[in-house]
């Protein structure tokens, strides 16, 4: 209980009131539905509460006691005690929304700067203050560019190697809208390992958006360059879907031409935290600033003329605009968009180039051991980034399950989306993972496959 | 002070972590694929905490003082919540991982689903929405799915009280629904007769917020879902309000068919400057089907030797999946604790007090501040912030120089129906002497207004920064930090 009211407080505050008991207080509610009995647990103390927390946590096994090469849409980076010290400050966790900024310049400068971070990483003009995740914020791009034409150009067309819950939760989104059709990965049966060029003949005067990601769910890197080229021939607008850590070393999305990048910030720093909760990136043209969904910080001065940042377009946003509004989005994920910032502060220029590269240098070798034991082989030829798809001897499940007794989670079993793709393992490898670990695994896989 | 941006206080060289160095053989990175440049600021670790915690130092928050923004239940966030979201086998479980290795977040989301269905009066209940926002689609696109099942389409409106907050026509109108508005009576409660005439078979539901953004019970509650429910409509309940109801009244109890939970105001788990949210979605029994997942639920029933074993499970008719994963786990853990602490008992006591509060509060300033509606209030009330013989002075003003008490104001211009609203919830966490403290600077800042209406005009005075030039921001759009030119 964390009220701290005493009895005779109570009392004075009832005669303040002019009313003689508490429940004096709840006469405009049904009298037979009042006081409810609940069958919920009696009260614990904090001591109580934490042992049985503590109980719960470790019963359960995690990247802490595990060696992981699970990805799949969250990935085990390492993160600086910085970032969780500066989020756990109070003056960030427990403030709200800066609807007040003169007091809220911490937060909201904190904004301004994980916008013009995003900005930099992905190459983009500008940045909002944050989505959910990337599947929403995938989502939001799929809306935005709908209100773009007006709801005049009905189709989108979504690459079939998307993550397969982005391209569920945006048909969860777009259930509400007419004459709008979602096509390119046939209502999610198309086979992921479609080169994306094959969209190319999609595109028409009617499309709206090109969907896209980079790398996408099975680690691969194309230049879409040509893609975006063609799209923009047609009118259409281009997203795409990045892995923020890659764009370390990778071309970011600005440099393909695309019209929008979003993406799942938790690589930069987000604990994995059991799917929750991450972070939403969006960045875009400047061009379509007014079309974006979300909050904005911008610059401006205060009476005295001193540099200050207030939120900035909300003429966009449904407490203004209501039903009329690019979006209902109203709380999203600031605290997570300040980790966010305080880790690509703390890498800088270099840092997050030698994680990119560390990633990329232990997956190639990781990839390069796999395919050389016998019955294993790396899937695709295409240039990849950090994960890469394994075709396996025995179902994957079989796999995971022996790996699991080894200490080890293995990688995403890729039949759970894709029933043709039978064997297929996913495999995720960051800076996290050691040599070491990357020789346990493959001498657990010739053994479990050869034992 | 101005504080410099990260850009500002970079230095070329820095870098605030080192990384090992590459322990295996290296492969060429394709040049074709590698970017230019990378134009990010370069900091020590001490450059970069020292820059964040002089920015932490400008914002208020709830550990610094009472925040009473009216329908944003800003109550006290327990530190127990942070600690037992931040143990190891929670903050560092993978959400793909082996269902066996994961079944002590699994019994923690069960069991939030079991709790806030019994709170609420439902039947079934989906962790998965990120915030209330999101809880609301999720509950227009039930509605969709519920009325388009039953072959029933010709459902396109959605009624709306005049009171309510924005997301709810921003949801409607994203689910592809027209937006009716309902006009508020003098009582401060929906228009009984007007929504009776708005309804017919063109109703998919109404969306209602109780206590309403008034802070007032909705006197004719019963008759509202009657009426609703005989058209053929479903009732949407928007749960931003729940504090004032917890353990004294269940909305399924009511008639409610679908409401969604703000974790975020009613649970006590941290706002963190906007955001993360959480807004799980409960339903009555007919509406269970249509549920976004996947949500958890016992795989295999336990006996008194081995326990149950959970797993997920896709609802047969589901809208789909609204979000990654399962929803923001770290929130659910931070909820379940709380719920935990307070028990069958406390929860009511909850309620009890935040209504305690806000009435006290109101009765230490009504003689002074006028009140749109003359009821007694749930956990929160709206009171307008003008005088008619100070006619310059409005609630921004007001808001503005609570700001020089080092208190933050109450939500100001909402709702929309009161004129210069100031709306004011003070949550069960505040003591009297808190409440006496806002009372007394709410009072003194109504003499000021007669004596020196220019000190409210000009507040405010003691913060970081003064009023804004907001068109100026907006005008000129600088959106990104200046980088300097060796960038």
């Amino acid at each position: 209980m964390f009220a701290p009211h005493t009895q005779s407080e109570i009392e004075e505050m009832l005669k303040s009131i002019g009313v003689k008991s508490v429940s004096d207080l709840f006469v405009d509610i049904p009298d037979r539905y009042r006081y409810p009995s609940l069958n919920l647990p009696d009260a614990m103390t904090e001591m109580e509460i934490m042992a049985e927390m503590d109980y719960l946590a470790q019963s359960n096994d995690s990247t802490k006691n595990l060696v992981c090469f699970l990805g799949a849409g969250a990935y085990n980076h390492f993160i600086p005690a910085a970032v969780n010290a500066i989020i756990q400050r109070g003056e960030f966790f427990t403030a709200y929304t800066p609807y007040q900024p003169e007091i809220s310049q911490g937060t909201l400068q904190a904004i301004f700067e994980y916008q013009s971070l995003i900005s930099s990483l992905t190459g983009m003009d500008i940045s909002n203050a944050s989505h959910y995740d990337g599947a929403t914020a995938s989502a939001e791009a799929v809306i935005m560019a709908y209100h773009n034409f007006r709801g005049k150009r009905s189709k989108v067309i979504l690459s079939p190697s998307i993550h397969p819950q982005y391209r569920q939760v945006i048909r969860t989104y777009t259930q509400g809208y007419n004459n709008f059709y979602l096509v390119g990965d046939h209502d999610g049966t198309a086979d992921p390992f479609n080169n994306p060029f094959d969209l190319v003949p999609l595109i028409d005067q009617n499309t709206a958006l090109v969907l896209l990601q980079y790398p996408d769910f099975l680690g691969r890197i194309f230049d879409f360059s040509s893609i975006v080229t063609k799209a923009h021939e047609s009118g259409a607008l281009v997203a795409i879907i990045c892995n923020p850590i890659a764009l370390g070393i990778l071309h970011p999305p600005g440099d393909y031409g695309a019209d929008i990048a979003v993406g799942e910030g938790q690589p930069l720093g987000l604990s994995l935290s059991f799917g929750g909760p991450y972070l939403g990136f969006f960045a875009t043209k400047r061009e379509l600033v007014r079309k974006i969904s979300g909050r904005l910080v911008g610059e401006t001065i205060d009476n005295d003329g001193k540099r200050a940042y207030v939120l900035t377009l909300t003429a966009r946003e449904q407490h203004i605009r209501r039903e009329k509004a690019t979006s209902n989005i109203c709380t999203n994920q600031g605290l997570m968009a300040l980790a966010s910032t305080v880790y690509m502060c703390l890498l800088g220029k270099q840092g997050l180039k030698q994680v990119a590269n560390l990633c990329f240098q232990k997956a190639h070798f990781a990839a390069q051991k796999i395919n050389s034991l016998p019955g294993f082989s790396v899937c695709s030829s295409a240039p990849f980034f950090n994960e890469f798809v394994v075709c396996c001897p025995q179902p994957v499940d079989e796999i995971n399950a022996q790996l699991l007794e080894k200490g080890i989670i293995g990688g995403y079993n890729l039949e759970k989306d894709f029933p043709g793709l039978k064997n297929n393992m996913l495999i995720a490898v960051t800076e996290m993972n050691s040599r070491e670990e990357i020789d346990l695994l493959c001498h657990a896989l010739e053994e479990i496959t050869h034992g | 002070m101005v504080e410099p941006t990260i850009y500002e206080l970079s230095s070329p060289g820095r870098q605030g972590v080192r990384l090992p160095e590459c322990d295996v053989p290296t492969t060429e990175l394709p040049a074709e694929l590698v970017r230019n440049d990378l134009p990010f600021p370069e900091l020590s670790e001490v450059d970069v905490v020292r820059h964040f915690t002089r920015l932490s130092h400008l914002n208020y928050a709830i550990d610094l003082g009472m925040y009473p923004l009216g329908s944003c239940t800003m109550k006290y966030n327990p530190r127990v919540n942070e600690e037992a979201a931040r143990l190891p086998g929670f903050l560092h479980s993978h959400p793909l991982q082996p269902i066996e290795t994961i079944q002590g977040n699994l019994e923690i989301m069960f069991l939030l689903q079991e709790w806030l269905k019994e709170i609420s009066g439902f039947a079934g209940v989906s962790l998965q929405p990120a915030a209330g926002a999101q809880g609301e689609l999720v509950g227009v696109l039930i509605t969709r799915a519920y009325h388009n099942m039953r072959g029933d389409y010709k459902r396109n409106k959605i009624i709306i009280p005049d009171s309510a907050h924005g997301t709810n026509p921003a949801t409607s109108s994203m689910s592809g629904f027209d937006v009716i508005n309902v006009s508020t009576t003098s009582e401060g409660n929906v228009d009984i007769d007007a929504l009776r005439l708005l309804c017919d078979e063109t109703t998919a539901g109404i969306m209602l917020t109780n206590p309403n953004t008034l802070g007032l019970f909705e006197q004719n509650v019963l008759e509202v879902v009657d009426v609703v429910h005989k058209a053929g409509g479903l009732v949407y309940g928007d749960g931003a309000n729940l504090n004032a109801l917890l353990g004294i009244v269940r909305p399924g109890d009511l008639g409610f068919d679908i409401m969604h939970f703000n974790l975020h105001k009613t649970f006590s788990t941290p706002h963190g400057g906007g955001g993360p949210g959480c807004g799980p979605v409960g339903v009555a029994n007919h509406l269970t089907a249509f549920l976004p997942g996947p949500i958890v639920c016992i795989s295999e029933e336990g006996n008194n030797e081995i326990p149950p074993q959970f797993g997920f499970v896709m609802p047969e008719y589901s809208i789909g999946r609204i979000k990654s994963f399962y929803g923001h786990f770290g929130m659910m853990v931070r909820a379940f604790t709380y719920i935990a602490m307070h028990g069958k008992n406390g929860l009511p006591k909850v309620a009890e007090y935040a209504v305690l509060n806000a009435n006290y509060l109101l009765s230490k300033i009504k003689h002074v501040y006028k009140l749109a509606y003359d009821r007694i209030c749930m956990h929160e009330f709206v009171v307008q912030g003008c005088w008619e013989n100070v006619p310059e002075i409005r609630a921004l003003d007001i808001a503005k120089r609570l700001m020089d008490y080092n208190l933050h104001p109450p939500t100001n211009y909402f709702p929309l129906i009161v004129h210069e609203a100031l709306m004011i919830e003070p949550t069960e966490t505040e003591s009297k002497q808190s409440l006496d403290m806002y009372a007394d600077a709410l009072l003194r800042i109504a003499e000021e207004a007669k004596s020196n209406p220019e000190i409210l005009k000009s507040a405010p005075h003691h913060t970081p920064v003064r009023r804004l030039d907001e068109v100026k921001a907006a005008r000129d759009l600088v959106l990104c930090c200046w980088q300097p030119d060796n960038f």
